[in-house]
């Protein structure tokens, strides 16, 4: 690939090289981003001593908005990075000198649903960053606006019963239910990975005892094991939602340790296992150096595609008011506060039903797309 | 074949077994004891004990253990409910049936609109169709089930008023229906609660029947009886479905948890007497054996389920009932 003059509009405006090089759904996906990042500039640049040091005489001081400032740079860095990519490519890296990670980058960039994919998650987590410069209102400021007003210009997307802004609200919930997506998941991919790859290594009694936890715990409804086990545990303040993690975590582990546990099995008769063994290493450092580096990239897959499952099973909780505990409110419990009204004011749970249906689906497509990269044995076709 | 179904009953036995004691654990662990919702702090110490004595929480946690598993494996006794004053399998005989006629229709809804869509996925493969589809099947596979039981509850019950909003029947008018009526009205009452839980399912299912049936169509005995000039729809329909088919039933089977967690909240919406939204009751009145009673049903149901599916895999494959 030798450097298009074109492509050099990129360094200036990202994504506009891409664009201009016939590469649209990079182009495009960049431009939003770009978009969202001048947003942020426009509408958070005026009020941004007010956001960092909140009334400044009493000595106050908020982490989220310093958050947003590093992420702002951190986005910004990383579209000029990959515009400067587009524009001048590294020349001398033939096919054998790419490391294994470029070689995936090369087959993800080929799906087109995976790339969207992708594109939308970026935007989701910049949007979920960067939400103290794009909210327009405090999330949970009565009055801010008419009561009961459908979306309009000045609301966007109309305001709820209390005259709050619900394109705020709905901003400051994404925080909520992305995080609890993707923390909880996090949880689910570590101790499956690990459970999987003991019950494959070890084999035997072990095995047979741990691959029968894993079957009753996958026969299990989750929905209601998760209520059962709220319900009986009752969490209450901030605490709550850090209860609501681990359950969800500790309930969606059981494909991802089939997956390993199925990898580990045929990886552990392989040469450099067994010398491992020779050399006389610990078990739990041949599982965690050596076997679960080489069963990463399923677990990846399935923890892509496990995002979007959680923030269903999240909101779903919420939405039966048993989720994180108020006064936070994630998209599943304004779709409830809105049930109420759902015949007079039907935005307050469309809204938020819709944004857990472009969320789910970007992280399915992305997580389909790296599924094909990573490994072309689980394709679906 | 019988043989072969009393052994994956007797594998039923140790996963109910580890059903109890999972619930036992959860109880144990909870914070407070069941009673608790009882007191206030003003509560003289000899009627705590008297209420705690009642409910046999008096006793040390290993015999509270046996004795449960005892009440529940022999005599299917889950105690009384703390909320409603009698017992829990009675409440739970009431509204069981319940969830399972909404589970049977919308499994019927999965099945037809699934293998449909799938095929016709398989047959137009990569064309227009074909996208369309699994552009909208990705759309409703991720949409959450209560937005669009919500959704389809504004447009089609509170909007268009075309169909009953919720409950089973009609609360006023069904003493006064004909028989043929009283049909039609349950039947209707079934539509709303039946797609919302039917349609996300369907999605999935038709994804995996796309792939199933394009992996047998192009296997050598397909070309075969291409090459003798049966004719497409005989060849899809009679040929390509039987194979095509087996791994959607194990699908279903293994759906069939999600389709329950599902069904907690689409009853809870359309106000459905059933299992899910008793659970939901139990949860908010803190009714604990209530909520004990409920979970073991679940998973019971989910034992089952996937031991019909696992038989109906053997009725289909005959290669199963062997190994």
């Amino acid at each position: 690939m030798s450097a298009d003059p074109k492509a050099r509009m990129g360094l200036v405006v990202p994504g506009l090289g891409h664009l201009l090089t016939g590469d649209v759904k990079n182009g495009v996906g960049m431009l939003l981003e770009l978009g969202v990042l001048l947003l942020a500039l426009v509408l958070g640049l005026p009020r941004i001593g007010s956001l960092l040091f909140p009334d400044a005489s009493a000595g106050g001081f908020a982490l989220h908005p310093w958050v947003a400032l590093l992420s702002w740079f951190g986005f910004a860095a990383l579209l000029w990075y990959f515009a400067r990519q587009h524009a001048q490519p590294d020349k001398n890296v033939s096919r054998e000198n790419q490391s294994q990670w470029q070689l995936v980058w090369r087959q993800f960039k080929k799906n087109r649903m995976g790339v969207i994919g992708l594109h939308c998650v970026v935007l989701l987590a910049m949007v979920t960053l960067l939400t103290p410069f794009l909210a327009p209102h405090d999330p949970d400021l009565l009055d801010v606006g008419p009561q009961k007003s459908s979306p309009s210009l000045s609301f966007l997307m109309g305001t709820d019963e209390f005259g709050r802004d619900m394109l705020s609200r709905l901003l400051y919930g994404a925080r909520i239910s992305l995080s609890i997506g993707f923390l909880a998941v996090v949880i689910s991919g570590t101790f499956g990975a690990i459970w999987g790859a003991m019950s494959g290594y070890f084999g035997g009694r072990v095995d047979t005892v741990m691959v029968w936890l894993t079957d009753f715990m996958l026969s299990m409804p989750r929905l209601v094991l998760v209520l059962t086990i709220v319900g009986l545990f009752r969490p209450s303040g901030a605490g709550g939602i850090y209860l609501i993690v681990l359950v969800l975590g500790l309930t969606g582990w059981m494909g991802v340790s089939r997956i390993v546990r199925g990898l580990v099995l045929s990886l552990k008769e392989q040469d450099f296992i067994q010398a491992a063994r020779a050399l006389g290493q610990q078990p739990s450092i041949i599982i965690l150096k050596h076997l679960i580096p080489n069963a990463i990239a399923p677990v990846i897959v399935h923890a892509t595609l496990g995002v979007g499952n959680t923030i269903l099973t999240e909101a779903a909780l919420s939405f039966l008011g048993l989720g994180v505990p108020p006064p936070i409110s994630t998209w599943g419990s304004i779709v409830n506060d809105g049930r109420e009204f759902l015949r007079t004011l039907p935005w307050i749970a469309a809204f938020p039903g819709l944004l857990i249906v472009f969320a789910v689906t970007s992280f399915n497509m992305l997580g389909d797309g790296l599924r094909d990269a990573l490994d072309p044995k689980l394709r679906s076709r | 074949m019988l043989n072969y179904i009393l052994r994956r009953l007797l594998l039923a036995v140790p996963l109910t077994l580890a059903v109890v004691t999972l619930l036992f654990v959860l109880v144990e662990l909870a914070p407070g004891n069941a009673a608790d919702k009882f007191f206030t702090p003003e509560t003289p110490p000899e009627v705590r004990e008297l209420i705690e004595k009642k409910w046999g929480l008096d006793r040390p946690a290993h015999e509270r253990y046996f004795l449960m598993m005892k009440n529940i494996m022999l005599s299917a006794d889950f105690g009384r409910s703390m909320v409603q004053e009698k017992p829990v399998t009675e409440i739970i005989a009431e509204t069981l049936p319940n969830t399972v006629v909404l589970s049977l229709v919308t499994l019927l809804v999965v099945f037809v609109v699934g293998v449909l869509l799938g095929t016709i996925q398989a047959v137009r493969k990569y064309g227009l169709t074909d996208n369309v589809i699994t552009a909208v099947s990705l759309f409703f596979y991720s949409m959450p089930e209560f937005w669009l039981a919500l959704m389809l509850m504004l447009v089609f019950a509170l909007k268009l008023k075309w169909l009953p909003a919720s409950g089973m029947y009609d609360v006023v008018l069904y003493e006064y229906l004909t028989p043929l009526a009283r049909i039609q009205d349950r039947l209707m009452h079934l539509v709303l609660p039946g797609l919302a839980l039917g349609i996300a399912h369907s999605a999935g299912t038709a994804r995996y029947m796309r792939s199933s049936l394009l992996e047998v169509v192009g296997q050598d005995y397909i070309r075969t009886a291409r090459a003798k000039g049966v004719s497409e729809r005989r060849v899809v329909f009679r040929h390509a479905m039987r194979n095509a088919l087996i791994p959607v039933i194990t699908l279903m089977g293994l759906s069939l948890p999600v389709m329950f967690s599902g069904s907690v909240i689409v009853e809870s919406i359309f106000a459905w007497p059933g299992m899910g939204r008793l659970i939901i009751t139990a949860i908010h009145t803190q009714d604990v054996p209530l909520l004990a009673a409920c979970f073991f049903f679940f998973a019971v149901l989910v034992v089952l389920g996937n031991l019909l599916a696992d038989v109906m895999y053997a009725v289909v494959d005959p290669r199963i009932r062997f190994s």
